[in-house]
């Protein structure tokens, strides 16, 4: 009975502490709305070009806090550019676009890393790459939550509009919508959610937070709502998980939400009611069966004829 | 317009042109128009036509003629550096707007991995009747459950649009189209990658709501079902080269411009056919899809339409 309460007591004791609470609201908030992204980003292939805003937004975070401007304004002001720099780019060159994609986005985060090896003292390099959610300031907790409240009101209101532009843009068009105002939209709410995620998982692993809740749950459902729902839920409670358990593990919390992600991916990847591998060798199997049985049925039909044949 | 008279072989029948009032009149005028890339190239080339209501318009002309050019400005993707487009009266984007063009896409051109299930689809048919926040009412379920049956897809509103046939792909985007109650339709290659019957069933589908007045556009490259079901023609190479009623404009001569010796053409006459001094042969043209074969006396062939749905 002794051990049992100190195990709860143990178990209990991240919520003592406001900064923990704080933490693990936070990152459930930004693992929802990455999550409602996601569902989207991987339908169409772009989960490169989210890993390129995720990058690209550092030099911006950097210089913000040198100059003691929201960090949020620098990060949205350089992720644009770096759209920009990209689309051009492309149009003056015969390069492919993942390449393109690849040289400006190192390029700049290799900006970033200067500017804040630079100037030690203003940021903390590990706190941009790495995400540090657990000393999140409540100036950025603010930023986070402004951020990925308008953006969940704006997806709530549009996402069939985004869904429907996103899978059939002549339709969108023969609907009165405009397919190339809706994909801005959603290049603004990305690297808006981007920007929030570099404080809980940081630059480098922002990619997981907008790829993985949603694949996950494409393999779980057939229909694109559920599938968001799905995905919301499988980002908000691993990353309020990732940031809970960060308590005992000592501040690994991008690292940690990321591996639940995983986790969560591999679960579906094998235990999938329809889609899953568990799932594809119990159809081959029943299929196999039921040609063999066929092919039983037949053979009897054939034996059948061939006695009456006998006997007549 | 070069287009030789031959007798006409299909009769025309006067139908109700007068369609219901407050109905307006489906239309489709192309006034000299020029479409260029980015890179200044021209696409379309002083193009002009002009589609009324109760018609079913092919859209004839080999890959990279500009056909798929000319449905996107038509769609309002492209933008004509001059002349002008005009539908129903209206322009292009005001007449999206207003929900009076369908569009059903290339089979190419669907993402069929989408989580989307048969019923979804249909269903964004009905966005242009719904508020901006898409929410379904019962007249747009009872018109999904309509436009389901009509197609004879009631059966498969559950699944998820991969797991379905080519014919049967068609037939769901053919009942977005009924959903939606445009007026005007315009139908990309709606023929590829189906069956016989099933293309049967989408022709007599596309006659049907021509006698309902309504107007459809058909790029097709699928020759011999042309005459088949198409009242008008547009043969189309980077320009107008012929447009007009099918018995006078499908000609061979014309044919032969458009395609540009692209065509397989086999002729049977004199002593191959006949015993006699029968004067009458044979032509099919063709492009490895249902060929074209017209039969008569030189230049006074007419087409021939195989029984439908007799192939196998």
């Amino acid at each position: 009975m002794m051990l049992f309460s100190a195990v709860i007591d143990l178990l209990l004791e991240p919520f003592a502490y406001q900064y923990m609470t704080k933490a693990i609201w936070v990152s459930a908030l930004v693992g929802a709305v990455c999550a409602f992204l996601s569902c989207y980003l991987i339908l169409k292939g772009w989960a490169l070009m989210g890993d390129a805003l995720a990058h690209s937004v550092v030099p911006g975070v950097a210089l913000a806090y040198l100059m003691g401007l929201p960090y949020a304004l620098g990060a949205f002001t350089s992720g644009i550019i770096a759209a920009l720099g990209i689309s051009f780019v492309r149009r003056l060159t015969m390069l492919r676009e993942d390449a393109v994609i690849g040289l400006v986005f190192t390029t700049f985060f290799a900006i970033g890393l200067l500017i804040v090896s630079i100037n030690p003292t203003s940021v903390n390099v590990q706190s941009i790459v790495l995400g540090n959610i657990l000393a999140i300031s409540d100036e950025d907790v603010v930023q986070v939550i402004i951020i990925a409240a308008i953006s969940l009101a704006i997806l709530g209101l549009k996402w069939k509009d985004l869904m429907l532009a996103f899978f059939d843009d002549s339709h969108a068009r023969s609907v009165g919508l405009n397919p190339w105002r809706l994909r801005v939209l959603f290049f603004v709410l990305l690297s808006a959610c981007t920007v929030a995620a570099l404080q809980t998982v940081g630059a480098v692993l922002v990619i997981a937070m907008v790829v993985t809740p949603g694949a996950t749950a494409y393999l779980l459902t057939d229909r694109f709502g559920v599938m968001i729902g799905l995905a919301m839920i499988i980002g908000a409670t691993t990353s309020a998980l990732g940031a809970y358990l960060s308590f005992f593990m000592d501040g690994a919390t991008g690292g940690l939400i990321v591996v639940f992600q995983t986790l969560v991916f591999l679960a579906a990847f094998v235990f999938a009611p329809k889609h899953g591998r568990l799932a594809a060798r119990r159809a081959a199997r029943a299929f196999s069966s039921e040609v063999d049985a066929g092919s039983r049925e037949e053979n009897a039909v054939k034996r059948s004829g061939l006695e009456e044949e006998t006997t007549a | 317009m070069k287009s030789r008279v031959l007798e006409i072989h299909s009769e025309t029948p006067a139908r109700s042109l007068s369609a219901p009032s407050g109905r307006l009149m489906p239309s489709i005028q192309v006034n000299n128009i020029t479409v260029s890339y980015t890179n200044g190239v021209a696409a379309v080339r002083n193009a002009s036509f002009k589609l009324g209501a109760s018609t079913i318009c092919a859209l004839v002309g080999v890959n990279g003629s500009g056909k798929s050019t000319l449905f996107k400005t038509l769609m309002g993707f492209l933008t004509p550096s001059s002349g002008d487009v005009r539908i129903a009266g209206l322009p292009v984007n005001t007449a999206l707007k207003r929900g009076l063009v369908a569009y059903v896409p290339q089979s190419e051109d669907v993402d069929w991995n989408f989580p989307v299930l048969v019923e979804d689809v249909v269903m964004m048919g009905r966005y242009g009747h719904m508020s901006f926040l898409r929410m379904p009412a019962k007249s747009d379920r009872q018109a999904v459950d309509e436009a389901l049956e009509r197609v004879g897809m009631s059966d498969y509103r559950k699944r998820q649009i991969g797991e379905l046939s080519g014919g049967q792909k068609k037939r769901v985007f053919l009942a977005r189209a009924l959903a939606q109650g445009s007026e005007i339709i315009l139908l990309d290659e709606p023929f590829t990658g189906v069956d016989v019957k099933t293309e049967s069933a989408i022709i007599d589908l596309l006659r049907a709501m021509r006698d309902d007045g309504r107007l459809m556009f058909v790029s097709t490259h699928n020759l011999g079902s042309v005459p088949d079901f198409c009242d008008q023609v547009v043969l189309f190479n980077k320009t107008v080269l012929a447009y007009g009623p099918t018995a006078t404009t499908f000609t061979e001569a014309n044919l032969a411009e458009a395609f540009g010796g692209l065509l397989r053409h086999v002729r049977l006459g004199g002593s191959d056919l006949h015993d006699d001094a029968d004067q009458r042969r044979v032509t099919v043209l063709t492009d490895d899809e249902r060929p074209l074969v017209l039969y008569g006396e030189r230049d006074q062939e007419k087409h021939i339409k195989p029984d439908r749905g007799g192939a196998s």
